[in-house]
């Protein structure tokens, strides 16, 4: 049979999502012992909030003292844990196993399919960071974030840019997984950069002027360190306004380069074992 | 159909380097096919070395690389509504070839055409018209119940759902998964999750079934339930069936036609009866004896005496000379039962395999049976 035409592919593409997105929700509640218990592994920012707020104790370390580093770091938590993906693991181990071809005989391209997946697990994200945030406003109270309202409409635009451009990048690097077996090492060596320059250990107004001059225009800091700087009411509004279309603009370049590698390398796909 | 030596030549001239594909061009479609194949090739280049540590590090500085002929200038054509059974040994191409009439691979060389399309470009349309069932591999999701793929795949094909509750009703009858499509696959049986398979996977009414061993590891009951399924299917809905199966059982239940491939390259085209008439044009007659009897009456027959154990003996003979030989060994000998049959299937293609061992040089042309 042909494929059935639609008055309106809009209409059609927000079935499709809305189907893909029950689907994946379905998928993350099925798993949701590991999934949640997977969440929680994520302690490093406490431990690094415990050791910078030791050494601001007695004074500020530049304009963050015990209080600024305590929202800092459990902001990057929450934003790790809402923006975080799976999905270099997933693609890589479907091209390795063959199993992307279950994927490929579907008329949906997979990258909407990986998309939809991931963002169906927002939900449960939520269930675990809403009450990390509510702690944090019960301990700090109100004063250590922002007071500008642009902020705070940037605010959802930026965790958005934060999600797309790590999902972005894990395509990209699940893409190259097509001709280079061993493309899982290059998302290793992200990691090992990220922790640096994302502001996860350390926040980036803290790197030495030259350093960070270079650092705030890498794309690790759109990835976690730009929704909280936002959140804190850090940046100026022009200088947020920047940052906001320069993430974008990562996003843009890495998802277009994900798909153009994805549909060069799909001709080299042997499908072993699928 | 013999392969045609210009498409084998491009096939063996491919480049194999690059993306390690060829530009695929759509074949013709001859008069009343709805599958055309044209010296369809698929080559792989795989990396080679010993084992052990010292191998491991040489491989580092100096890789060895092999070209491996998956499938190498095959050249078919399939009318629809046909049922085709594609047998081979274990690395034979079978599963390649459905692969790249699937869309999964890309041809390093020739022409392919599945309902008008070319596979490799995977077009909406093309992947409306087909579906592929390895048994092997799951399309179901696995921690959620079939009826989930089912409402995934009705929003994936666009199935309005009057249509999509009418076909579901169809399958869940016919396959008989009424009660185990609210269970997780997981938690289903290999039986059961191979129905739900199949039912997921013609929802949208395909017009090609490519089925990669379906059967593979199920039990006769629900091997036959399968075959049942799948024949009535293709009858009702006039779909084409591409089958590989290594039980010959469900390639004689199901295919009126098989293709032989063997080293990449096809090695018989054309019907079951017809292919053991050729390859094994003999008889076998088994015959149960009352006694013992000497071996010297038993070759009196002036058949081939192949087994002879006790009052059991088994003799090979000529279809002209099988009236003569039934009519000779009830007279003469104290026989209690008698059964005439073909060569097992598994002995007549082991029979062929071993006729046509890894060629030397392409161009090794295939059997074709007249139709």
């Amino acid at each position: 049979m042909s494929a059935p035409v639609a008055a309106w592919w809009p209409l059609r593409l927000a079935r499709l999502l809305a189907a893909l997105l029950r689907v994946g929700l379905a998928q993350a509640l099925a798993y949701r012992s590991e999934f949640i218990v997977w969440l929680l592994t994520t302690n490093m920012p406490l431990v690094m909030m415990l050791l910078w707020t030791t050494v601001a104790k007695d004074a500020p370390v530049g304009r963050f003292g015990q209080a600024q580093f305590g929202a800092y770091f459990l902001l990057t938590m929450a934003v790790r844990l809402l923006t975080g993906s799976w999905v270099v693991w997933e693609m890589t181990m479907e091209i390795r196993q063959g199993t992307l071809a279950r994927r490929l005989l579907r008329p949906v391209h997979p990258f909407l399919a990986y998309c939809a997946e991931q963002a169906a697990a927002v939900p449960l994200r939520l269930l675990i960071v809403l009450p990390l945030l509510v702690v944090m406003v019960g301990w700090l109270g109100t004063g250590q974030f922002s007071r500008e309202p642009l902020h705070w409409c940037l605010l959802p635009l930026a965790l958005a840019g934060a999600w797309a451009l790590l999902l972005s990048l894990m395509l990209l690097i699940g893409a190259l997984a097509l001709y280079w077996d061993s493309a899982i090492s290059l998302f290793e060596l992200w990691l090992a950069l990220y922790f640096v320059l994302s502001g996860y250990t350390i926040p980036l107004e803290l790197f030495p002027a030259g350093l960070r001059a270079v650092v705030t225009w890498l794309p690790f800091r759109f990835v976690l360190s730009f929704p909280v700087e936002l959140a804190l009411g850090l940046p100026s509004v022009g200088a947020a306004l920047a940052a906001l279309a320069v993430q974008w603009l990562y996003v843009l370049a890495l998802f277009v380069a994900a798909l153009t590698v994805f549909q060069r390398d799909l001709r080299r796909y042997a499908v072993y074992g699928g | 159909m013999p392969t045609d030596p210009t498409q084998q030549r491009a096939a063996q001239g491919a480049d194999l380097g690059g993306a390690g594909a060829a530009p695929e061009r759509v074949a013709p479609a001859a008069a009343g096919s709805l599958i055309t194949v044209e010296g369809l090739a698929k080559h792989y280049r795989v990396h080679q070395r010993s084992a052990g540590v010292a191998a491991a590090l040489r491989s580092l500085l100096r890789r060895r690389w092999e070209t491996v002929r998956a499938v190498d200038g095959i050249s078919f054509s399939i009318a629809p509504g046909e049922r085709i059974g594609f047998l081979g040994p274990n690395g034979a191409g079978k599963t390649t070839t459905l692969k790249m009439l699937a869309g999964l691979l890309h041809p390093t060389a020739g022409v392919v055409s599945v309902a008008g399309f070319r596979p490799a470009e995977r077009s909406r349309d093309f992947l409306h018209a087909i579906t592929l069932v390895a048994g092997q591999k799951q399309q179901l999701l696995w921690d959620l119940p079939p009826a989930d793929t089912f409402e995934l795949n009705r929003a994936i094909y666009e199935i309005p759902r009057p249509v999509f509750r009418q076909r579901l009703d169809e399958l869940v009858e016919l396959l008989e998964v009424g009660e185990v499509m609210r269970r997780p696959a997981r938690q289903l049986s290999l039986g059961e999750r191979m129905k739900c398979e199949l039912a997921a996977a013609l929802l949208h009414r395909p017009r090609v079934l490519f089925l990669d061993e379906p059967t593979i590891g199920l039990d006769i009951t629900m091997q036959a339930s399968l075959r049942r399924f799948i024949a009535t299917y293709n009858e009702r809905h006039g779909a084409t069936v591409l089958l590989t199966s290594h039980y010959m059982a469900d390639v004689a239940a199901l295919c009126p036609r098989i293709v032989v491939i063997n080293h990449g390259r096809i090695i018989y085209d054309g019907s079951l009866p017809q292919l053991v008439r050729r390859t094994r044009p003999e008889k076998r007659v088994e015959l149960h004896l009352e006694r013992a009897i000497p071996r010297p009456e038993l070759e009196a027959l002036g058949a081939r005496l192949v087994s002879f154990e006790g009052t059991q003996a088994v003799l090979h003979v000529e279809q002209g000379d099988l009236k003569r030989l039934v009519t000779q060994a009830l007279a003469a000998l104290p026989v209690v039962d008698l059964s005439v049959a073909d060569a097992p299937l598994e002995a007549v293609l082991a029979d062929l395999f071993a006729a046509t061992p890894a060629p030397a040089a392409p161009g090794l042309p295939a059997i074709v049976a007249p139709p």
